[in-house]
């Protein structure tokens, strides 16, 4: 149901339209827009027409379908769907920050800048990075200000003849995406069958053409990759760099920085490691951290701390609280083109998505150092017990060989070759027993996969009670197949044909013609 | 299902056959439809266009992931399957009917020397995890 379905000609909220436009009887009648007659549309625009009430309940009752981190466990692999502490939204919705226009002047924004200064010191901490930029508004975007960085770096030495970058076969599919983006050709290299990355085969695909490595470590398949200082030395011998996805850094946070491992940059998605609510799409965050030599390209604008130029008169005034001229002495600033004249450029309008940024300064500042410690330490405790117990009931676990970090994999194959029940059929069937499916068919390196990603906000009760709910599915896959393939039974929706919404992609709604409005 | 014997494979998962004209038909196998899943999406190479060996030429997308189909030798495409544009499940309903795309080999030897039913399933097999 769209809030276009529950539309009627002529329904408003006359309190919210503009004073005018209400005593005139309409939106588009006697408004002076300074935009020529010509130029003006002459027919209504198509949207619906509803009372506030109508509104806020349609969309409450969607809000009420949903399957949230709020209301389920939610084992997503590679998202890190962990507890979004309400400290971080209450903080970040300080009227001020929520009010702050991003064209006032920066006098008046001090303290906003400052904990945006704060966060990419705290980022450059527990990464090891040398610099960091907030701006990239999604992993995505970190990705491509990344390789954009280290193209940047070769092409100011003009070092132009490198062309490839090398991407494990296991990585997101947003890695060579990223790279084809950025102008490079990818070479796909192949993983061994313990999940680490083929060393030889790395060998001979490295070489004078080579511009770049993009690893994620822990690997897509839940494992450290444990030779990762080999690879570091094979790719930088060649004159390439080394890029961090940093999509599974929840597992090694504050226990191992990239930096140390020979990153030369790194992206965060703050929405996942550091707990800033997604899941339906955004908005992302994800910040961007380099080397000392990446440091001139980083995307703009960068947050800088400074001496205040009125300093002395400020110290004068002793305790009074800091106001236009800084806090304690100190002036917070971005920093533009004429100070990073080698940035590869603004990645957003303003600041990038600063709400998100403020919600995972917030986290970042709760946790404290010592805390990071522990988010890694519980994300991998949380997996390797689910892993265990998984394994004990029985469940193919793809590298049992290995320790999991924060995310492991079980395949459903052998349950298919037995029943028919497929991967999908009990991701789908979970629903029904109130957990929100692991990440499915991914890798593909593994056949009827499922990826799961406790976190490490989850309890063992919940956990326990994810395995008893898969024991359960395979029970019926055995005793009542037909249930599990026609779940979900409980949900809004029931089963959704994929393959027609991908065959017939059809996202536009269409007036019926007969209620067209006039 | 098993792998036609009149048949030549990669191991990148294509099927080749040999046609009375001299050209060669290039399908995907059982085994790749299987683990793809429902197509969605089938883009062919242009006509004309010359190809190396093992030269990215098109794209299947299923519901679950997209993949490169490669050119098995080097040659020319001489026609494409303009019937998978919009019906595109038929790779999932016969992959040995559902050719993909035509060639014209530079070498007929190239065609020979590719791998036979046998060698394939072997190459199957060893994927198995």
């Amino acid at each position: 149901m769209l809030i276009f379905e529950r539309s009627h000609p002529g329904r408003r909220n006359a309190a919210q339209a503009p004073h005018h436009a209400a005593a005139a009887g309409g939106p588009s009648t006697g408004l002076r827009t300074g935009i020529p007659a010509a130029l003006l549309r002459q027919d209504r625009p198509l949207l619906p027409e509803a009372s506030e009430m109508d509104v806020v309940r349609h969309y409450t009752r969607l809000s009420q379908k949903n399957f949230s981190i709020d209301t389920h466990f939610y084992p997503l692999g590679s998202c890190t769907m962990k507890y979004n502490p309400r400290a971080c939204n209450t903080l970040a919705m300080l009227p001020n920050f929520l009010a702050r226009h991003p064209l006032a002047p920066e006098s008046t924004g001090q303290g906003v800048l400052a904990c945006l200064y704060d966060l990419q010191e705290i980022l450059k901490d527990v990464t090891g990075m040398a610099g960091v930029s907030l701006m990239p508004m999604a992993g995505a975007q970190g990705e491509f200000a990344g390789i954009a960085m280290i193209r940047a770096y070769h092409d100011m030495r003009g070092d132009t003849a490198r062309s490839e970058i090398i991407v494990p076969d296991a990585a997101h599919g947003t890695n060579p995406a990223t790279a084809v983006m950025c102008g490079y050709t990818v070479k796909e290299i192949p993983t061994g069958a313990n999940g680490d990355v083929d060393l030889d085969a790395l060998r001979a695909a490295t070489g004078p053409q080579t511009a770049g490595l993009m690893l994620t470590n822990p690997s897509t398949l839940g494992v450290f990759e444990k030779r990762i200082t080999d690879i570091q030395k094979v790719i930088h011998d060649a004159g390439g760099l080394l890029y961090y996805d940093g999509a599974n850094l929840n597992a090694i946070l504050g226990k191992v920085k990239p930096g140390d491992m020979g990153f030369d940059v790194i992206h965060m998605n703050l929405h996942k490691t550091f707990s800033t609510p997604h899941g339906g799409g955004g908005p992302g965050a994800g910040a961007v951290g380099v080397a000392q030599r990446l440091l001139p390209f980083l995307p703009l604008p960068v947050v800088a701390k400074l001496p205040s130029p009125a300093g002395g008169e400020s110290a004068a005034r002793g305790a009074k609280p800091a106001g236009g001229e800084g806090i304690n002495n100190e002036v917070f600033r971005y920093l533009t083109e004429k100070d990073l004249p080698q940035s590869i450029g603004h990645l957003s309008a303003f600041s990038g998505n600063i709400g998100i940024l403020l919600r995972a300064y917030v986290y970042a500042r709760m946790l404290g150092a010592e805390g990071m410690h522990r988010v890694a330490e519980f994300a991998t405790l949380n997996a390797n017990y689910l892993m265990a117990e998984l394994y004990k009931a029985g469940f193919t676990v793809a590298f049992p060989q290995r320790r999991a970090s924060h995310e492991f994999i079980i395949s459903m194959k052998p349950l298919k070759d037995a029943t028919g029940i497929s991967a999908m059929d009990v991701a789908k069937r979970l629903l029904d027993k109130g957990y929100h499916p692991p990440t499915t068919y991914f890798p593909m390196l593994v056949p009827e996969c499922l990826l799961i990603e406790p976190t490490e906000t989850e309890s063992k009760e919940t956990l326990d009670g994810f395995v008893a709910a898969l024991k359960e599915i395979r029970d019926e896959a055995h005793a009542t197949p037909e249930l599990v393939k026609g779940a979900p039974h409980t949900m809004p929706v029931r089963r959704l044909d994929d393959v027609k919404a991908a065959r017939e992609l059809d996202l536009t709604w269409k007036t019926p013609t007969s209620t067209a409005p006039v | 299902m098993s792998n036609p014997a009149n048949l030549k494979y990669t191991a990148s998962h294509e099927w080749i056959r040999s046609e009375a004209d001299g050209t060669i038909s290039i399908g995907i196998t059982q085994h790749a439809q299987e683990l793809l899943g429902d197509m969605v999406f089938v883009e062919n190479p242009a006509v004309g266009r010359k190809l190396k060996a093992k030269e990215e030429c098109a794209v299947v997308e299923s519901v679950k992931a997209a993949a490169d189909v490669y050119a098995p030798v080097a040659g020319e495409v001489t026609a494409v399957n303009s019937e998978l544009d919009s019906a595109p499940e038929k790779i999932n309903a016969d992959p040995y009917a559902a050719w993909m795309f035509k060639m014209k080999p530079a070498s007929a030897a190239d065609v020979a020397a590719l791998m036979d039913a046998a060698a394939y399933q072997a190459v199957v097999d060893s994927e198995a995890h």
